[in-house]
């Protein structure tokens, strides 16, 4: 194998690839790969917004080879945060990248208009997307899908309309259905001028000792199908949490007042299963198939006619754009992620960025004259549709600040007691105690899948966990996920690839590391993602945490400032900062 | 479901007929010849993981290949739409061995085809023939044809494929 870096430069209409196996030797792939090459390539200080600043495409070296193994990684700087931009996303593009030949892709630079860039194997081409500047996210797919090579082996990567607006939370659609969601990397292809990213290839991927490849691989694909590793993801999927932690009261409702809603039971993943899912996917090379599309079926005259949109949900959306905004319909939800999937937005952000714009109307911070009219009410689902078309569109001065999220908005119109934001980006869909709310807070991407201190909280609901012993746990997640995320796998598989599996697996593509070794470098990948952060102003010692955390029970009871203020002061002190 | 109609209706009802004979034949004290064909039993209800693709090259060429598997995923208007199997239906009188030229393609006596690598040329004669697609050209040039091994059945996780037998 190969392993090489393509690099594009959109300003000189240039690419070139380079073999840099010392790079992949030292940082295995992945988010390893990715934040280093953004070092090399981001100037300090850059405009995320600037043809300065890279985007940097990345996958591992088990990706196409082994079972669920399925995500890419994009590494930038987030124009959401304005420090470490990292999101991934499932569906192909890791397999189009492993078998065009590419492991590592950098984007430089600004194309004079729009465009897209087409990979085929070794050829590189930036072409004219002029005619579909834009369009929405979906429909570009479909165009593109008729235009470019490699049918059943490709993935197609594009914006919708919030990318080219810069809105500082649009995502990038991947294939269909997945989403660099977070942080904001369909602003910075905006405003690259860049629409999609087609990417295909028919390299195969060699082992060393094809019967020990076959034999590890079988070890994993049994222990994805057969144990109970992935049961959660099966059936209901991630929305099956909605009762759960409804019942745990950890569902943030109307913007985190509450932790469980009464209407949840409408909600619930339950009820999007039995009345709405009709088919489940997978990401290639998955074989749990935990993408829940759902069908919503919409009268558009009284005589019978419909129309019928495809949908894909999830746990977090359903929180976000369902519970938060106090959303009672399934109707209601799924409408609301086709706008966002239309748009191409990020649901979660999006959501939280309503939610705080609601309080902050429903207390008159915000008048009636700067929404234009629209009534941002809960469960005011036509009312949450046009103002995130208006968030798009930016109309105002209201709508262009609700565009640079809540941490924005709050800054200039208040309520930042109830901005639930931490690092600057939008929280996900738990309150369930101090893990939760530390993980976010020091995760190197302010992401819940930084370190799932979620899920510690909900250990500690159990079993209590002393502050000390829930910071270890936060520490250990934080390392071993960046070794993880190296590889790219599916986070939902974490159970699969224990250390021994993830060593075996890499044996078996010929690379060969003790435990040991990715101790070492998951600790290197969390620092160097660090020296990034602290090199472009972020500062956890000055980093905000809502009052309203504070004050609405979690699952764990109520927060207070003094156990936030104790974690971290012992995780700093862990992690030699004091 | 378009191509996904690899199994027909037509197939089936002549299979049935076959299987009959096959049947009587039984009951006059002969041994009946068997073969083994993959099924694309119910393709409704993939799921779009390739891991059928993958357990293909795996387990015949030993690397991680699309392009050299010979069971084929593909998707209808992009994976909103549906997912196509195409895989080889194990013909009876199949035209890939018709056309290809230089013997590469052999149907043996009990209905498998065999595919001699050694003598293919890679003239594409034979993907051209299947109508279905279910034959083409490898990375190396040289054709992809299904063994009927049934290795991608074990790794299909919805019940997509099975292996069947049927009268030589
Ligand atoms: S490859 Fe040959 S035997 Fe198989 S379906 Fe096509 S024509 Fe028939
Ligand atoms: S039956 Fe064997 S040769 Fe045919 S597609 Fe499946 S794995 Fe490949
Ligand atoms: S293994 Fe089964 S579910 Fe997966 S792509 Fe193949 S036929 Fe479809």
């Amino acid at each position: 194998m190969l392993r090489k870096v393509l690099y594009i430069d959109l300003s000189r209409g240039e690419s070139w690839s380079i073999e840099r196996q010392d790079l992949f030797d030292e940082w295995l792939g992945g988010t390893g790969v990715g934040i280093r090459l953004l070092m090399e390539e981001c100037p300090e200080g850059a405009d995320p917004l600037s043809p300065a600043a890279p985007i940097i495409l990345s996958i591992g070296p088990l990706n196409g080879l082994f079972p669920v193994a399925t995500k890419a990684v994009a590494t930038f700087k987030s124009p959401l945060t304005s420090e470490l931009g990292e999101s991934y996303a499932g569906g192909r593009l890791h397999l189009a990248m492993r078998f065009a030949g590419h492991e590592a892709i950098v984007i430089r630079g600004r194309a004079q208009g729009p465009s897209y860039i087409s990979i085929s194997g070794g050829k590189v081409l930036i072409k004219d997307a002029t005619s579909i500047w834009g369009v929405d996210a979906q429909t570009a797919g479909m165009i593109l899908r008729e235009h470019e090579p490699g049918m059943g082996r490709r993935s197609i990567i594009r914006i919708g309309p919030a990318g080219e607006a810069l809105v500082r939370f649009a995502g990038v659609v991947v294939d269909t259905y997945r989403h660099f969601g977070r942080l904001g990397l369909g602003a910075t292809f905006g405003s690259k001028n860049l629409k999609a990213v087609v990417v295909s290839g028919t390299e195969r991927a060699e082992v060393p000792d094809a019967r020990r490849y076959r034999e590890v691989y079988n070890r994993l694909y049994a222990k994805t199908v057969q144990t109970d590793a992935m049961e959660k993801y099966h059936d209901i999927g991630t929305s099956v949490n909605i009762n759960v932690l409804n019942w745990l009261k950890g569902l943030p409702t109307k913007n985190f007042q509450l932790t469980s809603f009464s209407e949840a039971e409408k909600i619930s993943g339950e009820v999007f299963a039995d009345k709405y899912l009709f088919r489940r996917l997978s990401c290639a090379g998955c074989p749990i198939g935990c993408v829940h599309i759902a069908a919503l079926k919409t009268a558009f005259s009284p005589h019978h006619e419909f129309e019928v949109r495809k949908v894909s949900y999830d746990f977090e959306p359903i929180y976000s754009l369902g519970s938060n905004l106090g959303v009672s319909s399934a109707e209601g939800v799924l409408q609301l992620i086709d706008v966002c999937e239309r748009m191409g937005l990020d649901v979660i952000s999006a959501g939280v960025v309503l939610s705080w714009a609601t309080e902050a109307y429903e207390r008159d911070m915000i008048t009636p004259q700067e929404t234009l009219g629209v009534p941002l009410q809960w469960n005011n689902v036509q009312g949450y549709i046009s103002a995130l078309e208006k968030i798009v569109k930016a109309p105002n001065e209201f709508y262009a600040a609700l565009a640079r999220g809540a941490e924005f908005a709050s800054a200039r119109y208040g309520g930042q007691d109830f901005a639930m934001t931490l690092g600057g980006n939008e929280v996900a869909g738990y309150h369930t105690g101090p893990a939760s709310m530390l993980g976010q807070l020091v995760g190197v991407r302010h992401s819940h899948l930084d370190n799932a201190g979620y899920s510690i909280d909900q250990k500690a609901a159990k079993k209590q966990l002393s502050p000390e012993e829930m910071v270890d746990e936060i520490i250990k997640e934080d390392n071993s996920r960046g070794v993880f995320n190296s590889l790219v796998g599916c986070l939902f598989a974490r159970g699969v690839y224990t250390e021994e599996n993830i060593i075996d697996a890499l044996g078996a593509v010929g690379i060969a590391k003790t435990g040991e070794d990715l101790h070492l470098l998951g600790k290197k990948i969390f620092d160097e993602k660090y020296k990034f952060k602290t090199r472009e102003g972020f500062d956890l010692s000055r980093a905000r945490l809502p009052g309203r955390f504070f004050k609405t029970v979690s699952t764990l009871g109520k927060v207070t400032p003094e156990t936030m203020e104790e974690m971290l002061r012992i995780y700093r002190k862990k992690r030699g900062w004091s | 479901m378009g191509g996904a109609a690899v199994e027909s209706a037509a197939g089936d009802a002549k299979e049935t007929q076959a299987v009959q004979a096959a049947t009587s034949e039984k009951a006059r004290g002969e041994k009946p010849k068997k073969r083994r064909r993959l099924k694309v039993a119910h393709p409704e209800r993939c799921i779009g993981c390739l891991g059928c693709m993958f357990a293909c090259s795996r387990i015949n060429t030993g690397t991680a290949s699309l392009q050299d598997s010979a069971i084929k995923i593909q998707t209808r208007g992009g994976i909103e739409g549906d997912f196509v199997v195409v895989v080889c239906r194990g013909c009876e009188n199949p035209p890939c061995v018709r056309a290809c030229p230089s013997g590469a393609l052999e149907r043996k006596e009990d209905g498998r085809v065999v595919f001699h690598k050694e003598l293919c040329t890679g003239c594409g004669k034979c993907e051209e023939a299947c109508l279905i697609g279910a034959i083409s050209l490898g990375k190396d040039g040289k054709a992809i044809k299904c063994k009927h091994c049934g290795a991608c059945v074990a790794f299909c996780p919805h019940d997509v494929l099975e292996l069947e037998e049927v009268p030589a």
